[in-house]
């Protein structure tokens, strides 16, 4: 087995081990806490015979690990269990929801990945000057800024006052054509692509300059290669790894940024489903909401480590 | 020596000084009481009697950002001391004892940090009373893993002195380790990140409130504000705008405060450069 898989298969394996126990973490953390559900569903005027029947429904009575492991097992098996407030299953509101949510974050990460390698890379061209200083000051600005800050703004701006967006994605509909669809939610892949612009182009110029100031691209330099092969064979392999890695942890980022931005734009995703059960207090959506973000966060930060190992010349030609 | 301040840190130190007074005095300098309706409308436009309007249900615009300001620091500081304390202690704690401890709290806190904070936020305010003590201990815990783990980081480097190997030699016990050898030298560091720490603490409770999962209405902190008049900004009322600009201008400006002390600590020795 060569290094390369070997390192693989250890981080691979560690990912799942990481979300097992996190999935210990979201099922304990909400087993444990100060708290009864039961009467944060029925209110304090709950007679004490509807407290213990729900008790019995939702299955509090049993032991942690019995409920826990019958949990996971729904899990593992695709089982999600049905929501209290409504009564209906989780998987089907989730099924939806998921790929509305999906195609919002891949649409913005359309835009906002090639956008910032480009300035990026624009920052580290004219580094020092003013398209490098304008970038750090908008930076500054951005991450200043809550998502929803960002959202309301441009709502307002873009939505309300110039009309040249829906201000809301209330009219989202998913069966609706592609151009349909990627109208109505115009704005918030605009806040979503602002929200993680700005992180996304400071670490990409970070990584570019920090391959750029090393010694082994002085050397090709005086030795007197073309300013192209330079960055073809020695810059390009060893920037390849730092910004995958920056477009990763962003890409995670936005995953949390999706939460808000659907709030905002009343998006009918994950975030907004999540949100809800958490004020109507339905921990068996909470707990498969969270499991499932936790999920796509530690996945995308696995590509991450696995493309840095992939892409890694030491790596890949061992002497 | 004079110290010569750039002018973002100048402007920056005027706009978080001016906000901090405007939070402590909010009471004298609210016109009106937070949850006072004084008008019959709702969202009345900007008039000499109510600077910025008035809310959804007539209440005076300004005063109530004003209180809200105040609520928002206020949550704000407490959480990025709690999460301070709890974090240095532990990450100074683990670099000078090493060992299974350090293993303990590192992997844990690796643990906590593979969830998104706002995710485990939600998660856990699902289940508790959602009260001002409830959500200042969820951030401050959530947020001392980060100052856990520049803690630990900084610890390490200091732990190797000469100096802190003649205080274990002496005999010195580890509270004595921590606050007489590692603290002081540790300090700068810390405080830059301090300023950090402070604006994820404003930008995390705004946005709790603004899901409506943080201070909960009559109290509102800015973030609560937007919530309430967010309807408003589709009818083309921008009432909402105010109280986001003002979270926007108080994390802009503890920014550009922060980066200032930042660079100034890093050029210094202990620093993270």
């Amino acid at each position: 087995m060569g290094p390369i898989a070997k390192l693989l298969a250890q981080r691979i394996s560690l990912g799942l081990l990481l979300l097992l126990l996190v999935s210990i973490v979201i099922f304990v953390g909400t087993s444990i806490l100060p708290g009864d559900v039961a009467q944060q569903i029925l209110g304090q005027s709950a007679t004490p015979e509807a407290l213990a029947n729900l008790r019995e429904e939702l299955g509090v009575n049993d032991p942690p690990v019995t409920r826990y492991l019958n949990w996971l097992g729904g899990l593992l098996t695709g089982d999600l269990g049905t929501a209290l407030t409504s009564g209906q299953s989780i998987n089907e509101a989730i099924g939806r929801r998921l790929s509305n949510t999906l195609f919002l974050a891949v649409c913005a990460a359309v835009i906002a990945v090639p956008l910032a390698i480009f300035l990026g890379l624009l920052a580290v061209r004219y580094q020092e000057r003013w398209p490098d200083k304008a970038i750090s000051a908008s930076t500054l600005t951005t991450i200043s800024m809550p998502e929803f800050v960002i959202g309301y703004i441009m709502m307002f701006i873009f939505g309300v006052q110039l009309r040249w967006f829906s201000p809301t994605a209330v009219g989202y509909r998913p069966e609706a054509d592609f151009f349909t669809r990627l109208e109505s939610i115009a704005l918030p892949v605009i806040v979503l692509t602002l929200v993680v612009l700005a992180h996304m182009m400071r670490m990409t110029r970070a990584a570019i300059l920090n391959v750029m100031q090393s010694a082994y691209i002085e050397t090709a330099e005086l030795k007197g290669m073309s300013t192209f092969s330079v960055i073809r064979k020695h810059a390009f392999p060893n920037a390849v790894a730092p910004i995958v890695n920056v477009v990763m942890l962003n890409l995670a980022y936005l995953v949390v940024g999706v939460v808000v931005v659907e709030v905002v734009f009343v998006y009918p995703g994950m975030g907004q489903y999540l949100v809800d059960h958490v004020t109507k207090r339905d921990l068996p959506v909470v707990q498969a909401c969270g499991i499932i973000f936790a999920a796509i966060y530690i996945g995308l930060n696995l590509v991450a480590d696995v493309v840095s190992i992939v892409t890694n010349p030491r790596l890949r030609h061992p002497k | 020596m004079s110290i010569r301040i750039p002018l973002a840190a100048l402007l920056g130190l005027f706009f978080t000084g001016l906000f901090f007074l405007v939070a402590v005095f909010a009471p004298l300098l609210a016109p009106y009481g937070y949850d006072e309706v004084v008008s019959s409308g709702f969202w009345d436009p900007s008039s000499s009697e109510y600077w910025l309007g008035t809310d959804g249900i007539g209440r005076d615009l300004l005063s109530r950002i004003i209180y809200g300001l105040r609520t928002t620091i206020w949550i704000a500081t407490l959480a990025t001391l709690l999460s301070f304390t709890t974090g240095s202690v532990l990450g100074f704690l683990a670099a000078v004892m090493g060992g299974w401890v350090d293993q303990a709290l590192s992997r844990f806190v690796d643990l906590i940090m593979s969830i998104p904070s706002l995710i485990f936020a939600l998660v856990i305010l699902s289940i508790t009373p959602i009260t001002i003590t409830v959500l200042i201990l969820v951030m401050g815990f959530l947020d001392s893993t980060r100052v856990y783990r520049l803690a630990r980081a900084v610890a390490v480097d200091i732990t190797v002195m000469d100096y802190v190997e003649a205080a274990k030699l002496r005999g010195e016990k580890y509270i004595w380790i921590i606050f007489r050898e590692i603290l002081p030298n540790a300090l700068s560091p810390l405080v830059a990140e301090m300023g950090l720490r402070f604006i994820f603490m404003v930008l995390f409770i705004s946005t709790l409130s603004f899901l409506g999962l943080g201070i909960q209405p009559p109290q509102a902190d800015l973030g609560g504000i937007v919530r309430e008049n967010a309807e408003g900004l589709t009818y083309g009322i921008g009432a909402a705008l105010y109280p986001a600009i003002t979270i926007a201008l108080l994390a802009i400006s503890v920014n550009l405060v922060a980066d200032w002390v930042l660079a100034r600590t890093t050029s210094l020795k202990g620093g993270r450069g």
